[in-house]
């Protein structure tokens, strides 16, 4: 399917970088020349608790704004957003569109029969991806798990690519960047994981690739396709 | 010859002090990829602003922070945080009277805090520039963007603009200065938007050169006169008029509050010239047109996408000024609409009632969809209001909770 609209939520937990996540994608889309918006949205700054962002990627003028009520993506960056209910909208695939896609963050399978029930009725297709893991393994932080959330999604989709999410990580924590207290205190947090800036960002990108190419991999073998129609020529 | 002007000296960070007009609508802009909170820090690097007081409330905090980093950098010339909100306009006001050009951000339950401030601020001619990043406050509480503080706003006197994006933003802080600052208007400016949907959102915005800024406020450009606390041009310190029950204290307060609001009327010419019109329009010549500011505009764009998918055609009309109040415009630009419809982001409906009381026909005006406590509003939910309005059937739509 390709539309001239993606509508990405992304739905994490405090903490995770779900918010960085869409800005990053959003960022990396408007590199491409496409357009795009992202915004957050979450009540108290803390961890754990429900954080939901969203990422709009078209190739027209976007105005929408606020919660993404009817997403083609849906991201579930922490198993908890659906054993525990963290997430703004139950169950969390609600008003995903026809034809959509559901990318997880476990290691084990999540869904109750009902909810594969209801999203195969939609022809909505269900990534796993342990991207905790893959986290741990490439960059050795869980702290970089967003950065697989980003990767899987441009994998499958191709609605960013490789070099444009490369500038876009460059730009985000590569210069001083100034926002909440919570997010300043995570952004110190993850810097200390690392030597030098270079590394964080290498490691990062490293992490996206990998996700990435889960992605590419993955659709190939399921013959799945949702992708952003391509800009008109100017 | 010799001149006093400003123009084309630099300030103490290299910028060129230029035309408001050459800067504004001539020089060349930069797209660049940020969200609302860093536009605004932007605009005030460019605004050549003396004084910015802040308080930490969500979702102008980062606003608020953003501005203390252009403090230490030295594009502000003062900065510090008051101890409420309350403290903050006060102090604003202070900074005002002494002939600063001042800054300040608020939100939600910190406008209603400092609310005895605004028509202070308006019957002091102060020209102080507060941008509000609605949200709700009500209980039980919200940080999400409702816009019914606008609604509290709309009688202080002050100047009260509604910005959709974070372009308007950008623009409007620049040329908010400059209306604001004219010597028949000389009175304070509200600049809302909608939290987060404007102030967390990352969206593409044209920058004028960081090189230049606004020339600086000139405070004998005031239609009273500056402040002197030794010999104040009427004895109000001591001897408020309102301690004096007669003709003419009584006689001066309405004139004052008269000449206030005459005020805000004089600010249109300078707002319609500085903002492209107190509206924006288009297709109007549609039967159904969605009218409404803020974030309901956006939603409303995207609806009417949707419906133009469908084959049902509908304008629209972006209210961009609410104080002064374009009724005339909006009664020329609905003249020929069937269905007028006013989404909104508040629980009561303000826009509808100051819409319904400025055309003819009032019951062509459609006072919704609306969502309280800072809720989306999916274009879906306006395109099925428009639908009802026209008695075609729509599909029911998965909510939350499905």
């Amino acid at each position: 399917m390709i539309k001239k609209r993606l509508n990405i939520r992304m739905s994490g937990l405090g903490g995770q970088g779900a918010v960085t996540a869409a800005h990053v994608m959003a960022m990396a889309a408007s590199k491409d020349g496409k357009f795009a918006i992202s915004n957050p949205f979450f009540g108290a700054e803390k961890r754990m608790a429900p954080a939901e962002s969203y990422c709009r990627i078209g190739i027209e003028r976007i105005y929408d704004r606020g919660e993404l009520v009817f997403p083609d993506v849906i991201e579930v960056f922490h198993p908890q957003v659906i054993t525990m209910g963290k997430s703004y909208t139950m169950p969390f695939y609600s008003g995903i569109k026809e034809g959509g896609l559901v990318i997880i963050n476990s290691d084990a399978p999540l869904l109750t029969e009902e909810d594969i029930q209801r999203l195969n009725d939609l022809h909505v297709a269900v990534f796993y991806i342990n991207g905790t893991q893959v986290a741990l393994e490439v960059a050795g932080t869980e702290l970089s798990t967003n950065m697989t959330m980003i990767g899987s999604v441009a994998g499958i989709t191709k609605c960013v690519s490789m070099h444009a999410l490369d500038l876009a990580l460059q730009e985000r924590f590569g210069k001083k960047f100034v926002a909440s207290g919570g997010t300043a205190t995570l952004d110190e947090a993850i810097k200390k994981k690392f030597a030098k800036k270079e590394m964080l960002l290498q490691k990062n990108l490293d992490t996206v690739k990998r996700a990435y190419e889960m992605g590419v991999e993955w659709a190939e073998k399921n013959k799945y396709e949702l992708q952003v129609a391509a800009m008109a020529a100017a | 010859m010799d001149t006093n002007s400003v123009i084309g000296t630099t300030n103490k960070k290299g910028q060129v002090i230029t035309d408001a007009r050459r800067m504004m609508f001539e020089a060349p802009r930069t797209p660049s990829f940020y969200t609302g909170s860093e536009v605004i820090k932007e605009a005030i690097r460019r605004a050549n602003v003396d004084v910015m007081i802040a308080y930490p409330i969500t979702p102008q905090s980062e606003a608020a922070a953003l501005i203390g980093e252009l403090f230490a950098e030295g594009y502000v010339k003062e900065y510090f945080r008051g101890e409420s909100e309350f403290a903050v306009m006060s102090e604003c006001a202070g900074a005002a009277f002494g002939g600063a050009r001042v800054f300040t951000t608020t939100a939600g339950p910190g406008t209603m805090r400092a609310m005895e401030n605004f028509p202070m601020w308006s019957g002091a001619r102060l020209p102080i520039q507060m941008i509000v990043t609605c949200r709700g406050i009500n209980s039980p509480l919200s940080i999400q963007p409702d816009t019914l503080e606008i609604a509290y706003l709309l009688n202080t006197g002050m100047l009260v603009w509604h910005a959709e994006t974070a372009q308007d933003f950008y623009d409007w802080i620049l040329k908010g200065y400059i209306v604001s600052e004219e010597p028949d208007v000389h009175l304070p400016l509200a600049l809302c938007c909608d939290g987060f949907f404007v102030t967390h959102t990352k969206d593409m915005v044209n920058l004028t050169p960081v090189d230049m800024c606004l020339p600086p406020y000139d405070p004998y450009r005031s239609p009273v006169p500056c402040m002197d606390m030794e010999c104040p041009p009427v004895r109000m310190m001591r001897d408020p008029f309102v301690m004096k029950s007669n003709y003419i204290s009584y006689a001066t307060h309405a004139s004052w509050q008269q000449e206030v609001w005459a005020a805000v009327e004089r600010s249109r010419k300078h707002t319609i010239a500085w903002i492209d019109g107190l509206i924006e329009t288009e297709n109007v010549d549609a039967d159904i047109l969605i009218v409404s500011s803020g974030t309901a505009v956006s939603q409303g764009r995207e609806a009417i996408r949707l419906l133009a998918d469908e084959g049902i055609r509908v304008g629209l009309v972006k209210v961009k000024s609410l104080r002064p109040w374009p009724g005339q415009e909006i009664r020329e630009a609905t003249k020929n609409a069937k269905h007028i419809i006013v989404p909104e982001f508040n629980v009561v409906g303000w826009m509808a009632r100051e819409i319904k009381a400025s055309v003819p026909n009032s019951d062509r005006v459609v006072c919704g969809p609306r969502v309280g406590g800072g809720m989306t509003m999916p274009p879906e939910v306006i395109v099925s209001e428009i639908k009802n309005a026209l008695g075609i059937r729509s599909a029911a739509m998965a909510g939350r909770g499905s």
